[in-house]
């Protein structure tokens, strides 16, 4: 169920990046879209009542076992997010760029390569 | 030999940080440490090539070296096999002849430094996508590539090179945001990252939907990155808009390795689909429909790289369907059709930049007589035309026979006939290159008709010693040769998930 809600919000930022014609509803769009992605990842390793994954004291490991949450989910996301900023980064100052050449942030006009 | 492959990413990784720390305002020394790097990769993959031992009749490699110390699945494995080793051939071979093009054709751009930082670091992304085990790493070098690659794109700062590269970027987002949904797919249903392990969980268990699902994503985001023709939209604006021995990376080898390697990688080896028809149909569709819109594409252009940009759609196509017959000679034609357009690919991306240099113009219609003018550049085009036209006896030719033969050995004559009509389109359209740029009468001014128009030394070199590999690589389908580089390659791929595993030593 919860994956589906994540599913829609990949969706939408695709909705944005196919269907809207301004350069930064484009970005935004893709910055929705990934954060959809981070989600799912984060989601992977959630855990009703889960706990840290160190070894307690007195612990038993079975009870351990059960309950800590996986860790490496957490770690790639942070991978994952430190990856689309600095791709959000990059298409952000290729915008900027654009429109010091062109003008416009529609890329309806923004269209010499043809053919 | 134990640590060794550790450089093909180390190496490049290491420079390229360095460069931009010490050598901003020294770009002439950037260029020395650049052309001694990628002769150092390049050699180092060839004596790979040498370091298997035979085993039925071909040449065996397989090395795994886990990372850090930790044993798989707990940590990062590099492993090497024939179709990885065969690949570094491929990419080493490419950045050397491109990294010593630019040492004459980057003089008239600023900030070379950069540039030289970020082709080490394209370089390393693609090395790393080639060695790694792990499918969070291939993610995260897929990511490197692109990144630099969407830089590089734009490196010249003009109106068509940004938009280019906004295309290309937020394409190339989208490829990698389906990507790694599928890696983290393939995480929640087998529990690791590894290769090796998904492969065997998946062997054990079989398939089912939801790993079916991730391979649907997997399939999109490569053939995304690999321009195959439902998604080859932003491939003729980026590839063209870039400086030449950029487009001559992009097409020679960036969209092979992101995209085709890493396609066949995961689905032969870790999802197993070698037997699949399903899958073996899908590739041969995709990859017929390629060969022939490419090319078909290409006929109209006048513009000289955006002709050639469309061409590498086109003999991607001819790759994936090879593959997709399944068949040990279809899976082996392709891979060495893979490795010749490679080379004849970048040969005429790299002659079409000496021409922008000289002419200034990258019209056909404005050029015309350069056979003349520019010798060195018009006799290696002239090779890399009937190369990639499929003329004897160039290594194009001896490919796409092999792809023809392998498609009526595997009873698919239909495919056979494809790949013929293909070839001679792809004749035509080289024809009117070689008619407009080369020959007839000259559009140029006077003063360019009197002046020198040949490129410089290192740009020369570069170019024949590429027009030198279009010829000496026919020589790929002499026994031995093959059995060293081109027989294991294909072999790794067909013996799937179980050869894969056998070769990590888990089983």
């Amino acid at each position: 169920m919860i994956y589906g809600l994540c599913l829609i919000l990949f969706l939408v930022g695709f909705y944005g990046i196919v269907v809207k014609r301004n350069l930064i509803k484009i970005i935004m769009g893709l910055i929705i879209m990934e954060y959809a992605v981070h989600l799912f990842i984060v989601l992977v390793s959630y855990q009703r009542g889960g706990i840290v994954p160190i070894l307690q004291e007195g612990q038993s490991i079975s009870e351990f076992v059960q309950l800590a949450v996986d860790p490496l989910p957490q770690v790639l996301v942070l991978t994952a997010i430190i990856i689309n900023f600095g791709i959000t980064a990059l298409v952000v100052a290729i915008a900027i760029r654009l429109y010091e050449k062109y003008g416009t942030f529609d890329i309806n006009e923004i269209r010499r390569l043809r053919g | 030999m134990t640590n060794l492959p550790v450089l093909f990413v180390a190496l490049p990784l290491a420079m390229g940080f360095l460069y931009i720390l010490l050598l901003k305002q020294r770009p002439y020394v950037a260029e020395i440490v650049s052309v001694a790097v990628t002769l150092v990769l390049l050699l180092l993959a060839l004596s790979l090539a040498g370091a298997g031992t035979f085993q039925d009749g071909y040449l065996v490699t397989s090395f795994n070296l886990p990372v850090g110390g930790w044993d798989i699945p707990l940590g990062i494995n590099i492993f090497l096999d024939g179709l990885t080793v065969f690949m570094l051939i491929v990419v080493n071979l490419v950045s050397f002849a491109v990294i010593l093009y630019s040492v004459n054709y980057l003089q008239r751009y600023t900030s070379r430094t950069y540039f030289y930082s970020l082709i080490l670091f394209m370089l390393a992304g693609m090395n790393g996508m080639l060695i790694t085990g792990d499918l969070f790493n291939l993610f995260v070098f897929l990511e490197l590539a692109s990144v630099s690659s969407y830089i590089l794109v734009s490196f010249g700062v003009e109106a068509e090179e940004l938009e280019a590269a906004f295309k290309y970027l937020v394409m190339g987002a989208i490829a990698s945001a389906l990507i790694l949904l599928a890696v983290i797919l393939v995480y929640l249903v087998t529990g690791t990252l590894n290769m090796a392990y998904a492969a065997q969980f998946i062997q054990e268990q079989g398939m089912n939907r939801a790993l079916y699902f991730a391979f649907a994503l997997f399939m999109m985001g490569f053939s995304l990155k690999a321009a195959l023709i439902p998604f080859h939209a932003w491939l003729p604006d980026a590839h063209p808009s870039a400086p030449a021995p950029i487009s001559a990376m992009l097409s020679g080898v960036v969209i092979k390795v992101l995209g085709v390697y890493a396609m066949l990688r995961v689905g032969f080896n870790v999802f197993d689909l070698g037997a699949d028809p399903v899958f073996l149909n899908l590739l041969l569709v995709i990859g017929g429909i390629s060969m022939i819109i490419g090319v078909l594409l290409a006929l109209y252009q006048w513009d000289i790289k955006r002709l050639f940009a469309y061409h590498s759609i086109s003999q991607m196509g001819y790759v994936i369907m090879a593959v997709g017959l399944g068949t040990s000679l279809g899976i082996a034609a392709g891979l060495f059709h893979l490795f010749n357009h490679a080379i004849f690919k970048s040969l005429l991306f790299l002659n079409s930049g000496a021409i922008e240099a000289a002419t200034g113009t990258r019209s056909l219609k404005k050029m015309g007589g350069l056979a003349k003018l520019m010798p060195v550049t018009g006799v290696t085009s002239m090779v890399g035309s009937l190369s990639i036209s499929g003329v004897p006896p160039f290594n194009g030719f001896w490919s796409k026979v092999l792809i023809i033969f392998a498609a009526v050995l595997a009873g698919r004559p239909v495919y056979a006939l494809l790949a013929v009509i293909g070839s001679i389109l792809t004749l035509a359209s080289f024809m009117k290159v070689q008619r407009y740029a080369f020959w007839g009468k000259s559009h140029l001014s006077e003063k360019k008709q009197n002046s020198n128009l040949e490129a410089p030394l290192f740009m020369k070199v570069s170019m024949l010693f590429l027009a030198i590999f279009c010829i000496f690589l026919s020589f790929l389908i002499v026994p031995v040769l093959r059995e060293m580089i081109l027989t294991p390659a294909g072999e790794d791929l067909i013996r799937g998930a179980s050869g894969y595993l056998a070769r990590v030593g888990i089983l």
